[in-house]
């Protein structure tokens, strides 16, 4: 059996006296697809944005691909990390934002390649080859001289989830990606993640609302709620047949908005 | 007729001091501003210190005595200047301080998301606020830019003060020479309102030219 990629180990985080994350831990597979689903406030999106380092840990440990996140060797002895051993670990993971956080002053060819020209100095003729075919693995090669402003949001969806993938992260974080989008948008992102699930054997964690989604993607789908997994298990017997009474409440109020399972 | 020319040539003659002091005096004031105002947001506590301690020194005094400083006084710490380079010194570091506000200002607009997005594309510190946050950043601070250069040019008129032949200076001395106020008095007021203007108009259209695409219509 490999190694876990994602070794999450009794991470605890507050938000002044809310504790978001209380003693959480989880593992996650090499090329496994994880959905983590759950209330608002569960600290779902939290994990993700602890693992993108947006947010620092109150306690515990974490270690991807073999190596610690927020921690570092020193003389035998685990240190917190600088902003070295964190930008060298930052290279294994990618996100995408419910946002898309595009940079607006930049067209969407340069919103592709800046990361990977600053970062790992690519040539501009090489990056822009390779943004040529994510944009067109996304369906946007046309779009390669817009504005962000002049996408719609599914468009603006897709050359965020492009602009991650030209620095070829291990791991993917999706943080509710279609939240913000209109109804009919939602698809076209989600069509564009359902290929990259199929042809790709990139590890990715997606937190959703989109349950039909969740339960069709996932390999495995884990139930937040007050900052712990309460439930997890692979998508049928979560959303078929789940155990606990929380999930069994959660799912109930979700069919009742309307949401498809 | 003819000694009217003259008169009115060294009028001249003093707004080419006035522009070359405010050209000089923004380019040193967008220096300090840029290095004062990013200085106020960094992480390092000293850096911090050192850059609010000159804009509210600079902000809080004035610039007549900020002017004799650099003129009468530093001579005695064996720094002897021009009337030219006093001037510039004093306009640039006093404005500087304002303008540095005004970075800080529009470095801070700058929703969290961007800065977020420059960190999930591992991108450093510097290189974030040099490709993603400064860009848009500096379209926020262009008016009030503009406001800055303004003032800047208006101040030019205390270099009058330590005798540097700028257009009040002159304004005075044909006022003396002549004895007539309203020629030289309405000239410089033009001068002054049309420089005014040409500021106004170059800052606008920078703005215009940095905003395409933006908002999705014009590109």
């Amino acid at each position: 059996m490999p190694a876990p990629i994602i070794k999450v180990d009794a991470i605890s985080k507050s938000f002044g006296a809310f504790k978001v994350l209380d003693g959480l831990s989880m593992q996650v597979m090499p090329g496994e697809k994880l959905a983590l689903i759950g209330p608002s406030g569960s600290g779902k999106t939290t994990i993700l944005r602890i693992l993108m380092t947006l947010e620092k840990i109150d306690g515990g440990h974490i270690q991807i691909d073999g190596e610690q996140l927020y921690h570092m060797e020193r003389n035998g002895q685990l240190v917190p990390a600088d902003e070295r051993h964190l930008a060298k670990m930052r290279q294994k993971i990618g996100m995408v934002f419910q946002l898309f956080n595009l940079f607006p002053h930049k067209c969407v060819m340069d919103n592709v390649t800046l990361a990977p020209m600053l970062t790992k100095g690519v040539a501009r003729a090489a990056a822009e080859k390779r943004a040529m075919e994510l944009l067109d693995m996304v369906g946007l090669a046309d779009k390669a001289k817009s504005m962000p402003a002049q996408l719609s949001g599914g468009q603006k969806q897709r050359v965020a989830i492009a602009r991650a993938l030209a620095l070829s992260p291990k791991i993917m974080l999706f943080d509710e990606v279609t939240s913000a989008l209109d109804p009919e948008l939602v698809e076209e992102v989600l069509n564009v993640m359902r290929k990259l699930a199929a042809e790709t054997d990139m590890t990715m964690l997606l937190v959703t609302h989109e349950m039909g989604f969740a339960h069709d993607f996932a390999d495995r789908v884990l139930f937040f709620d007050r900052g712990r997994i309460v439930e997890e298990g692979k998508p049928d017997e979560i959303f078929r047949h789940p155990k606990q009474e929380r999930t069994q409440g959660f799912l109930k109020k979700i069919i009742a908005a309307g949401h498809r399972v | 007729m003819t000694q009217w020319s003259g008169y009115l040539g060294l009028i001249l003659q003093g707004a080419l001091v006035t522009i070359e002091l405010t050209l000089m005096g923004s380019v040193l004031a967008l220096v300090m501003a840029f290095l004062a105002g990013m200085g106020r947001v960094s992480r390092f506590f000293i850096v911090r210190a050192i850059a609010t301690t000159y804009i509210e020194f600079f902000r809080g005094t004035s610039i007549f005595v900020q002017l004799f400083w650099a003129y009468f006084v530093l001579p005695f710490a064996g720094l002897s200047l021009t009337p030219l380079q006093a001037g510039v010194l004093a306009l640039g570091l006093n404005v500087g301080a304002y303008a540095a506000e005004v970075v800080r200002g529009a470095i801070l607009s700058i929703g969290r998301e961007q800065y977020e997005a420059c960190t999930a594309l591992n991108l450093g510190r510097w290189q974030g606020m040099r490709h993603v946050i400064l860009p848009q950043a500096l379209l926020i601070m262009l008016p009030t830019f503009g406001n800055n250069a303004i003032e800047l040019l208006k101040a030019t008129s205390v270099v009058s003060l330590i005798s540097l032949a700028d257009l009040t200076f002159q304004a005075q001395v044909v006022r003396s020479q002549t004895g007539s106020t309203l020629m030289p008095f309405v000239s410089v007021l033009v001068i002054y309102f049309a420089l005014a203007l040409i500021i106004s108009w170059g800052v606008r259209s920078l703005e215009r030219r940095m905003a395409r695409g933006l908002d999705g219509v014009r590109v």
